[in-house]
């Protein structure tokens, strides 16, 4: 029998721990336990035996921590002795199986941490490899504490598995979070998404203190649930570290979980043979529960997960070149910070998932879509909806994605249904599906009926879910058919309520052509929440639809004794006593003038201030007579240290408020300088804030900056500097172990870039370590770092 | 080996104001305006901390000149040596303020240099105050102790991190890693040795 057909049928027990049970045996401190396959495969064979002989179905092979960062080139060897000493014990019994046992990495995924996503899956890859020509019988990925990970684990084990079975379990605390931050929702979102058989908890916590998180597995999973607790927690005893939850309160307390319906029960640390022996008798003694298919609509981020068909889902529209001048220029010159800006605001403003869409002919969309994925999610925790007709952007945003994705879109034409499915069932996705085809849109509701149910069949053939599919009905211009609005109301309502399938609209393309716009769009929105809008693709920014959008929750009954709307509508009221004096406030006698905003980094005064002075006063005059003296004397206080860092970068950031009101008002922000400087803090090491200071008080003062992050090699810094024509190189290092890096790179420019400058700071350097690794010129902080670009300036372009 | 998990009610300012560079100035103050940006930070930060720590106590023996057997480890230090001064016991222990605080510098970090900066100086004063806590709680259990003492400091490697991270199980009991250079992520985190004096 194969483990699935297993699975199905039984309650599965699985084994207990190995770590446990090989210190007993002598396994000292530190010593890698994965080593035993090799030196003391006997025993290893012994432990394995022994939880069969105790009753567990399912034993997992000793190669937890397998993995190349460990074992190097030895990690296919210790792979494979692993999985053969449990298969030799195996062999004894029948209807047994050995699980390759995958566990973390031990690092922390990029952006958080230093280990590329890729790396980690190809890491997983090499030990998955090893274990399937081993013969393992199913895939065991246990101990994730973060979903980053965990994705790169499965799709691993998805790509060299060799289609074996995966069961995946996680660690939670008991606050029912991951460690990074995931719901037990959003865990399940992802692990349905990419295809694992069982999905559960292990390790952390004990049986009762895990209960909270299985039940919640329990309500949202619609594959079996596993639990693997620990023994309880590690207690000292006369020396001796010890669990404090006894064999049969163990059982006792497992026995509630099965009875819930859970459907492989097993042990972590602490447990042993006995502990297992007792789980075969309460697998003996209850018919599993059958697991029920949930049916849930849901996308998930690295947190939580976003359910549809309750309350209507928010879907931020604005990151979408579209229409949108300043995205455009920001998408084109790679200025991440206002995307990440524009996701920040949506997110205040009630958004509950985001659209990213950076589709400009001009760009590489795949590079940029994936770039602007990973940023927005070092911003945001909400889920992202991947926007694109760019298959291979597609798929790496979704490949890269922390969660389970909403993708928009597929439509019922074939070519484009042959590509978006096997992505969705390959990566876990919820895909947005617009009722067109081949012959274009509709003009009734029942023809974009009829495509929706095509749409639904092939997806079927793909094993994708209903419930993983949303429509969008297509709201077009009402100004140029009266009966648009009418097809795709009329349609959703019947794909909703007779279908049972969840929808959504872009609803702002009602209005197309007509003045006023959010009038109408206010009112189409309401009509559609009526109709059975799921989620809606919405400006969370415009008052109209925020106000349609409460009122609707609190009529229809989404909003408990209307105290959703009641704070929203009190935030308008103060909003509107706040803007009416503020409004003429710059223009006042006597009022602190722009100069003394920015010095004092109020931004958002220093935002009016300027808009007020563009009124009366040239850009130039407001740059030069106002924002630069206060950058100045700022500067100077600070070099004098009479005023300290934090106040130094609020009136940097007042003062590029205020330039992008400037900038807004006349697409240019004064006389730019000529120097071009690439930045980054060098390889291996992963501190950046001191190089973010520099580069936001160069940018500042006008200066071309090309910021390349953290942990950058030497190679890809020289390849900036000469695409881009650097004139100075900036480099940060903190680490005295990473200063090497830094005249590696040095070295490298002088090179192949002789004329280049090199700039060097951070924490352990001196001017005279500076000098010994050969750097052009130290700078001691962030204000004389601008000094000598300013040096710079002028004598490379001086007699301007 | 223990592992505890615990919580702060409020990050210490003067601590916090210190790492952001503004001690030791004759009347300077931080003013204001960054009182207010040190209070929307502290609040911001306060609601990601999860602090976690895990202990275990070690004996020590000493060895020819600078050679010292931490239980877990060998090694060669002159200021470790000077610092176990009257100990044959010392308890290793690594604590986090959690993964939670590198989030929240790493978003700030894109959005707002200054938010970034007072995170950053926040962090480090309350990964101070949790060790803090960690430390007398060590000291109740264990007696009175030596100053705590950290890789890095004096003559004492960082690549002893090697070798503490596996002794304590640092990154299963409380999600601290490694990277390649031997830096702790989560950033907020910090290892130590804290003598038992006999």
């Amino acid at each position: 029998m194969n483990f699935k057909t297993f699975l199905k049928n039984n309650i599965v027990v699985l084994d207990g721990a190995t770590g446990t049970v090989l210190q007993a045996r002598g396994l000292s401190l530190g010593e890698l336990p994965e080593e035993w396959n090799i030196s003391r495969a006997q025993e290893v064979e012994e432990v394995c035996r022994e939880y069969l002989d105790a009753g567990a179905d399912v034993v997992y092979a000793n190669t937890f921590g397998a993995n190349c960062l460990k074992f190097g080139d030895r990690t296919e060897e210790i792979v494979r002795a692993g999985v053969m000493a449990a298969k030799r014990a195996a062999r004894a019994f029948k209807n047994k199986f050995v699980a390759l046992d995958i566990g973390p990495t031990g690092k922390l995924l990029q952006p958080l941490g230093d280990l590329a996503f890729e790396d980690a899956v190809n890491i997983f890859s090499r030990t998955v490899r090893a274990g399937v020509a081993a013969g393992a019988d199913l895939i065991a990925i246990e101990t994730m504490n973060d979903t980053y990970e965990l994705k790169a684990a499965m799709l691993a084990a998805k790509e060299c598995g060799g289609g074996l079975p995966v069961i995946a379990t996680c660690v939670f605390g008991s606050d029912c979070k991951m460690m990074t931050g995931a719901s037990p929702e959003a865990a399940v979102a992802l692990l349905e998404g990419l295809g694992a058989d069982a999905v559960g908890l292990n390790c952390s916590l004990g049986p009762n203190e895990m209960l909270p998180a299985v039940q919640r597995f329990l309500k949202c999973a619609s594959v079996p649930v596993v639990v693997k607790p620990n023994a309880g927690i590690p207690e000292e005893r006369d020396g001796k570290t010890v669990y404090n939850v006894p064999c049969r309160e163990f059982a006792a307390q497992m026995r509630r979980m099965v009875e819930l319906g859970v459907r492989a029960i097993g042990g972590c640390c602490g447990t042993t043979p006995a502990y297992i022996a007792e789980l075969r008798r309460i697998a003996d003694s209850i018919l599993p529960a059958k697991v029920e298919p949930k049916n849930l609509t849901c996308v998930s981020s690295y947190t939580h997960a976003v359910y549809f068909g309750g309350v209507p889902v928010i879907i931020g529209e604005r990151i979408n070149p579209t229409g949108k001048k300043r995205l455009k220029a920001a998408l084109r010159e790679g200025d991440m910070a206002y995307v990440l800006n524009v996701a920040v605001a949506q997110a205040e403003n009630g958004a509950h998932v985001l659209d990213v869409n950076v589709g400009l002919p001009e760009i590489d969309e795949a590079a940029v879509l994936e770039r602007a994925v990973c940023e927005i999610q070092a911003v945001t925790d909400l889920p992202l909806q991947i926007d694109t007709s760019d298959i291979s952007a597609m798929e790496r945003a979704m490949r890269r994605y922390n969660g389970k994705p909403l993708v928009n879109s597929v439509n019922g034409k074939k070519e484009v249904m042959d590509a978006v499915f096997p992505l969705v069932k390959k990566y876990g996705g919820v895909v947005i599906a617009l009722t067109l085809d081949e012959g274009g849109i509709p003009a009734d509701a029942d023809g974009r009926i009829r495509i929706a149910k095509k749409i639904l069949a092939e997806a079927k053939k793909y094993g994708i879910k209903k419930s993983d599919i949303i429509f969008d009905t297509l709201a077009m211009a009402v100004s140029a058919d009266g009966t648009a609005a009418r097809a795709a109301l009329d349609s959703l309502h019947y794909l909703r309520h007779t279908m049972g399938v969840n929808t959504s609209l872009g609803v702002s393309n009602i209005s197309f052509g007509l003045p006023e716009r959010d009038f109408v769009n206010g009112t189409f929105f309401a009509m559609a929440l009526q109709s059975g809008l799921s989620a809606a693709i919405i400006n969370p920014l415009s008052q109209e639809m925020t106000k349609t959008y409460k009122s609707y929750c609190a009529l229809a009954g989404y909003d408990e004794n209307c105290l959703d709307y009641i704070a929203y509508a009190g935030s308008v009221q103060r909003e509107k006593v706040v803007a009416a004096p503020s409004a003429s406030a710059g223009a006042a006698e006597g009022a602190p003038s722009l100069k003394y905003y920015v010095e004092k980094g109020l931004k958002d005064r220093a935002e009016g201030a300027a808009a007020e002075l563009l009124k009366t006063v040239s850009p130039l005059d407001v740059i030069n007579g106002e924002i630069i003296p206060a950058l100045d004397e700022v500067g100077k206080a600070f070099e004098s240290k009479t005023l300290f860092l934090p106040q130094l970068l609020m009136s940097a950031e007042a003062a590029s408020g205020a330039f992008d009101v400037i900038k807004r008002a006349f697409g240019g922000g004064g006389e730019p300088k000529k120097l071009k400087i690439v930045i980054a803090t060098v390889r291996g090491d992963i501190h950046d804030i001191g190089k973010n200071i520099v580069r936001t008080l160069l940018e500042n003062y006008g200066f071309t900056v090309y910021d390349m992050g953290r942990d950058v090699p030497a190679r890809a810094i020289v390849d900036k500097a000469k695409s881009v024509g650097a004139h100075v190189v900036g480099l940060s290092a903190l680490m005295t172990t990473t200063v090497a890096s830094m005249k590696e790179t040095i070295e490298l420019l002088k090179a192949e870039l002789p004329d280049c400058r090199t700039l060097v700071g951070g924490a352990v350097l001196t001017a005279e370590y500076a000098a010994m690794i050969g750097a052009t010129k130290y700078a001691k902080d962030a204000m004389a770092s601008v000094r000598y670009c300013e040096e710079l300036e002028g004598e490379l372009f001086g007699d301007k | 080996m223990k592992v505890i998990r615990g919580s702060l009610d409020h990050i210490d300012r003067k601590e916090a104001l210190r790492y952001a560079g503004y001690a030791g100035v004759a009347g300077v103050t931080a003013g204001e305006e960054s009182a207010a940006l040190f209070d929307e930070c502290e609040r911001l930060l306060l609601k990601e901390l999860s602090p976690a720590a895990v202990y275990e106590c070690f004996p020590v023996r000493r060895g020819e000149g600078d050679e010292l057997d931490l239980g877990f480890a060998k090694v060669r230090s002159n200021s470790l040596c000077r610092n176990l001064n009257g100990c044959s016991r010392l308890v290793l222990f690594a604590a986090t303020i959690g993964v939670g605080a590198d989030r929240l510098i790493a978003k700030y970090n894109r959005l707002s240099a200054a938010r970034a900066a007072a995170l950053q100086a926040l962090g480090a004063a309350a990964a101070e105050q949790w060790c803090d806590k960690v430390n007398a709680r060590i000291v109740l259990e264990y007696g009175a102790a030596r100053p705590r003492f950290s890789c890095g400091y004096g003559d004492l490697p960082l690549k002893l991190q090697r070798e503490i991270f596996p002794a304590l199980q640092v990154t299963k009991n409380i999600g601290v890693t490694l990277t390649d250079g031997d830096l702790m992520i989560p950033e907020k985190s910090v290892t130590a040795i804290v003598g038992i004096l006999d």
